[in-house]
Order: C-alpha cells, then sequence, then structure tokens
C-alpha cells in the first residue's frame, strides 16, 4: 500500500470538502453587509434543499423489479403518517426506518 | 448549558443512528481493503463527509489521479456551497467557533441547523448548534471506528437501517412544509431535483438541480422583492 498516495488523497478529499464549505462565508461573510439578493435566497433555499436531499436519497430507486421501489415508497408513505399523526421527528424516523428494514429483509 | 445540551442530544439522535450505522459500513469496507483504523479515524475526523468517503475508497483502490479525486470530490459535495449560503446569518454571530460550524455542516447537521429549535434562547443558539455539529461529528467517528475494529466479528443484517436519514430529511421537509404558507420553494426543489435525476441520471443530477433552484429562487426573490 503506497502510503504517500494514500494520505495525499485523503489530504486533497479534506481540503476540497473543506473549500467548498467554508467558499461562500470567505466570498459573502465578511465585515460587510449581506447582499439582499442573498438574504432572500437563503432564506428560501433551505426549503428547497430539503426537497433535494430527499430526492437524492431516493436517486437510487428504481422501478426494474417491485424491490426497488415499493418499500421505499411504503416506508416514506409510514414517515409522513406517523409524523403528521404525532408531530415528533423521532417517532417518524424510527417507525419508518424499521418499516423498510422489515420490508427488504423479510418480504422483498 | 445543560440545558441546551440535552435539547441538542434529543435532536441528534436520528443522526446518531445513521451516522453510528453508515460510519460502521465505512469502517468495515475500508478494513476489508486493508487500510487500518487510523485511516478510518482520519478520514471521518478531516473529511467528515459521509458519501464523499466511500467514494474515496473506490478511488483509494482505482488509483486516481489527485486530480480527479479533487474533481469527483468537488462533484460530490458541491450541494455543500448551498449550505453555507443559506448559514451566512445564523453563523455570522458565531465567534470563535465559527471555523467549527463551517467544517462540520454535513447535510445532516445542516438538516438541525437550519430551522429554528423552539425553546432556544436568542443568546445560546451559537451553542446549540455547537454542539448539534459536535455529537454529529462524534457519532461518525465513533462509527467508523467501531467498524473497522469490530465490523468483521458482527454478522448483523442491518440492511435498510441507512433510511433512518432519508427519513430524517422527510420529517424536516414536512415540518417546513407545515411551517409555512409558501410552499414554491419546497416544490421547486422536488421539481428540479426529479426533474434533473431523469434527464441527467441518478450519478449526475446534483449539480444541474442546484443550478435550475438557485436560478428559480433569484428570480423569485427578485419578483417578491419588486412587489414587496
Amino acid at each position: 500500500m503506497d502510503n504517500a498516495y494514500t494520505w495525499g488523497t485523503v489530504a486533497v478529499i479534506a481540503l476540497v470538502t473543506a473549500l467548498i464549505r467554508f467558499l461562500p462565508f470567505w466570498i459573502f461573510g465578511g465585515k460587510r453587509k449581506t447582499p439582499r439578493f442573498l438574504e432572500r435566497l437563503g432564506g428560501l433555499l433551505p426549503y428547497a434543499i430539503m426537497g433535494m436531499l430527499v430526492v437524492y436519497c431516493l436517486k437510487d430507486v428504481h422501478f426494474a423489479e417491485p424491490g426497488g421501489f415499493v418499500p421505499h415508497l411504503i416506508s416514506c408513505l409510514v414517515v409522513a403518517v406517523v409524523y403528521l399523526w404525532q408531530r415528533k421527528t423521532l417517532p417518524a424516523i424510527v417507525a419508518g426506518t424499521l418499516c423498510q428494514m422489515f420490508l427488504l429483509q423479510v418480504v422483498f | 448549558m445543560k440545558k441546551i445540551a440535552k435539547k441538542a442530544f434529543f435532536a441528534t439522535l436520528p443522526v446518531l443512528t445513521g451516522y453510528l450505522v453508515l460510519g460502521f459500513g465505512f469502517g468495515i469496507i475500508i478494513k476489508s481493503y486493508g487500510y487500518g483504523i487510523l485511516l478510518a479515524f482520519a478520514m471521518s475526523l478531516l473529511i467528515y463527509a459521509g458519501s464523499m468517503q466511500y467514494a474515496a475508497i473506490g478511488l483509494l483502490t482505482g488509483g486516481a489521479s489527485l486530480f480527479t479525486v479533487a474533481l469527483t470530490t468537488l462533484m460530490v459535495n458541491a450541494r455543500h456551497l448551498f449550505y453555507g449560503l443559506s448559514m451566512l446569518d445564523r453563523y455570522k454571530d458565531a465567534g470563535k467557533r465559527k471555523p467549527y460550524l463551517i467544517f462540520a455542516l454535513t447535510d445532516e447537521t445542516y438538516s438541525l441547523v437550519c430551522r429554528d429549535e423552539p425553546g432556544i434562547p436568542e443568546g445560546s443558539r451559537t451553542d446549540y448548534y455547537f454542539l448539534v455539529s459536535l455529537f454529529n461529528h462524534a457519532y461518525w467517528i465513533a462509527g467508523s471506528i467501531l467498524g473497522a475494529l469490530v465490523g468483521t466479528l458482527l454478522s448483523f443484517n442491518s440492511e435498510g437501517i441507512d433510511f433512518a436519514l432519508t427519513a430524517l430529511f422527510l420529517t424536516v421537509f414536512l415540518d417546513q412544509w407545515l411551517g409555512t404558507k409558501k410552499h414554491a420553494p419546497a416544490v421547486i426543489g422536488v421539481v428540479a431535483s426529479l426533474a434533473c435525476l431523469f434527464i441527467f441520471g441518478n450519478e449526475h443530477f446534483l449539480i444541474p438541480a442546484m443550478l435550475v433552484i438557485a436560478l428559480s429562487l433569484s428570480l423569485m426573490g427578485r419578483k417578491e422583492s419588486k412587489h414587496g
């Protein structure tokens, strides 16, 4: 195992990842006031990002066989129903995850 | 401080589950390729980006050039640009802890700090953000070390348990949906991502989706500010 290569790779990934995370703050986070349009964008982004992240998590869903999408669909519905009913995050996540594990391991 | 810590801990419980499991999986895989616990620990401590660490294993074993490594990291992690953009104000007055807060801004941490947690006084916000970030980071590191350490000894079928993170994002999405009357940004996020997923495929859809979202929301914000 080439040690220098391994640690070099890790260093590059760490640096680029940190760079991406710091960049917006370096560009817009100085002493000057945040530009108006960014303030608005920043206020609207969380709503859009969560939608994007949900899609991102489900990006490998496929329709070639029932096992590729039915478990995810049912488990998401379970999360939604439990959350809308209890209005608590934890029970919804636990119920949805147990449902997904059961469906993937036992049913499909 | 104790009350804030308790709140932060309970808020991070879903992440605890997800990170222990995903970190564990990462530890197992990296060990199975002959890398040591030290590397698993260093990566989770210093990179701290789940999907990228999984991708890194492929890059390492494939002997990818450092340029390819940098480019892949840029593509996989570009979405983090968004988190910074929408946390500019919240992290503005974080003082000495700001660099760590920014460094530790993962998908999951973002999903917890991008909304107002009820019962956190204005002056304790930074403490709360800091503890949420720190706890999540600790779970991730613990998971990967455990995975590298004992992963091969355990035979527990955990298939499907990573759904915990999908479920977390879904509950945050629902929470935000119920908390506002303006659903356009949420709809844009979902529709743009789905459209780009169909057009560009599951490996390459994130960056085009981000561009479409940023553009649509900017136009929307401009229109609103003209009317308001």
